[in-house]
């Protein structure tokens, strides 16, 4: 019989190697070694368990982990780059179904064994409520991401009132279940917690679904402490909290971004107004100035400096491919070429980043907002691709827009800006852009992979 | 006097709460991405707990077969099968999270040679 201590201490390791693994995400150089030493940590993990004596059946155990892995592997391979984001979520809630199966199951186990405590039962209660919550909220999150759901924030009967009614009889049925047990309180308090996912996340308007992809990342995080607090397992317990930190960090990263409390994006119904009109500065009687994609070839074939300022829109279009053309012939006759990535571009955190590799965009030319902004007064021209709310001027210039605020990528204060837009629809936010009506600002309209492959040819001719 | 076990969890989670803090601010805001897809692999890291409820001990033939005619096998039968499930979901995000990871990763390290 091997102590208690001997797993103790691996256990330990496969956390060391947990917390070395994220640290090699630092830099790109040293990541995939970083998931390496995390792998290593989990087989280090699940070898470990498979010698505890109180494991003493195999094949259901890996009949289990086989069928996970064929379903798991081909699931990464296939799966597109700017379907990431619900795929994300998809696996949030996967680790909350389990942890909210293996408080059941414990239960049942023990319940049967004659083995429950006040302490256990309301670690179950813990670890099926945060299990089942993040199942359900991961769902839906990921349905509006991936078109299934719809989108648009769904108003609950009574507002947030009827939800705070479900959470606080949540709240009592687990109490009730942690001092009394039994299966159908059991059951009802689950049934609870799954609506109540419902209700938090279907008024969350689509655009908003990042910060809940990472709120609930970090939900199935906590999910593992508690099942590590049901177990009395170390591994467990770092293991989740390190994912707990990581979700709640991103989530606050994207609210600031935003320039969002965290309760304000949670209460949803922003942008239920698809595309209205909110008071910006006073555009007066300014008319926006068309252009053609020749016009900014021929700015662009006279400039030293160009930044592109990719948004969600080129994402939609597809469009990375193309403009890595354009960098390419940019910087083949010579020009100093940049992307600039505002935190929030994309639908979730650094997936900006993740299109622009998969195009081949080399990671130095990829720069964060806080290192381009000096740089757009030197900039010879901007070109915009399907961003709008994060280079909107305002939100740095008129108090009293809803944007004000919010950190954006200073594009107005370069020397020329071509903006390519399929329309003059505003963003998400519903806010006019000034930028757009600024005399150096040129619209050229039109699908962004289009433009983007008519500019290259252009820039190739001239 | 000896701490019991509850306090010492606390103890590793607050501490691990603090190393997580830090560790996270110094991953690169490019692979935010990579991070989440990596910590949905991490947080399959509950297959630990799953396989305590699949393949515990009651569940093995000699004891299955002891077990006084008190106990409600099905009941026991149906815990086994919700520990067989949770280790499939963990192990799909196990197996799904470090295979996504490597692939995103090999996107960025492909153009890192030059």
């Amino acid at each position: 019989m091997v102590s208690a201590d001997f797993f103790a201490l691996a256990y330990l390791g496969a956390a060391v190697l947990f917390i070395l693994g994220i640290k090699g995400l630092s830099h790109p150089k040293t990541a995939n070694r970083g998931n390496t030493l995390a792998m290593l940590g989990m087989a280090l993990a699940i070898g470990i368990t498979l010698l505890d004596g109180r494991i003493s059946e195999y094949l259901w155990i890996f009949a289990a982990m086989a069928l996970g892995a064929f379903i798991g592997i081909p699931l990464a391979n296939k799966v597109k780059t700017t379907q990431l984001p619900q795929m994300v979520a998809l696996f949030n809630g996967l680790v909350g179904l389990a942890a909210a199966a293996v408080a059941g199951g414990e239960f049942l186990r023990s319940e049967t064994l004659n083995a429950l405590t006040v302490t256990g039962q309301t670690e179950i209660a813990l670890s099926a409520l945060i299990g089942t919550l993040t199942f359900s909220g991961s769902v839906i999150a990921a349905g509006k991401l991936h078109g299934w759901v719809t989108s648009k924030p769904v108003t609950m009967p009574l507002g947030h009132w009827s939800t705070l009614v479900v959470l606080l009889a949540t709240l009592g049925v687990a109490a009730c279940f942690s001092v009394y047990g039994g299966e159908a309180t059991l059951l009802v308090m689950i049934g609870l917690t799954f609506l109540l996912g419902l209700m938090l996340v279907l008024p969350i308007g689509g655009a908003d679904m990042p910060v809940v992809v990472a709120l609930f990342n970090a939900y199935s995080g906590w999910a593992g402490v508690a099942t590590g607090f049901m177990l009395s397992n170390i591994v467990l317990v770092v293991g989740g909290s390190l994912v707990g930190a990581s979700g709640l960090i991103l989530t606050f990263i994207m609210c600031q971004a935003m320039n969002r409390s965290f309760l304000n994006v949670i209460l949803g119904g922003f942008g239920a107004g698809d595309g209205e009109e909110v008071a910006g500065a006073d555009l007066g009687d300014k008319t926006i100035q068309q252009a053609g994609v020749e016009d900014a070839a021929f700015m662009m074939g006279n400039a030293r400096k160009v930044v592109l300022i990719p948004g969600y829109g080129m994402a939609v279009a597809q469009a990375q491919h193309a403009l890595r053309e354009v960098m390419d012939v940019l910087e083949s006759q010579g020009l100093e070429v940049s992307f600039a990535i505002h935190p929030v571009a994309g639908r979730m955190p650094g997936h900006m980043n993740v299109l622009l590799a998969e195009a081949d965009v080399p990671y130095e030319n990829v720069v964060e907002m806080d290192t381009i902004n000096p740089q757009f007064p030197q900039t010879d021209v901007v070109l915009v691709i399907g961003a709008n709310d994060v280079v909107n001027p305002d939100a740095k210039n008129v108090q009293s827009s809803p944007l004000y605020g919010m950190p954006i990528l200073e594009a107005y204060k370069a020397k020329t800006v071509y903006v390519v837009k399929r329309s003059m629809r505003s963003g998400y936010s519903g806010v006019e852009n000034a930028l757009f009506y600024q005399d150096n600002t040129y619209m050229i309209f039109g699908d962004a992979k289009d433009v983007c492959e008519k500019l290259s040819g252009a820039l190739k001719d001239a | 006097m000896e701490i019991t076990t509850l306090t010492f969890l606390v103890t590793v989670l607050v501490f691990a709460g603090f190393i997580g803090y830090f560790v996270i601010w110094g991953v690169t805001p490019a692979l935010h991405t990579p991070l989440m897809a990596v910590t949905n692999a991490i947080s399959g890291i509950v297959v630990i707990a799953a396989m305590f409820v699949a393949g515990a001990e009651e569940f093995s033939p000699v004891v299955w077969e002891m077990l006084p005619d008190s106990v409600d096998a099905d009941k026991l039968f149906y815990a086994r099968l919700l520990g067989f499930f949770g280790v499939m979901l963990a192990s799909i995000n196990i197996f799904g999270g470090f295979a996504i990871t490597r692939r995103m990763l090999s996107m960025f390290r492909k153009q890192g040679r030059e």
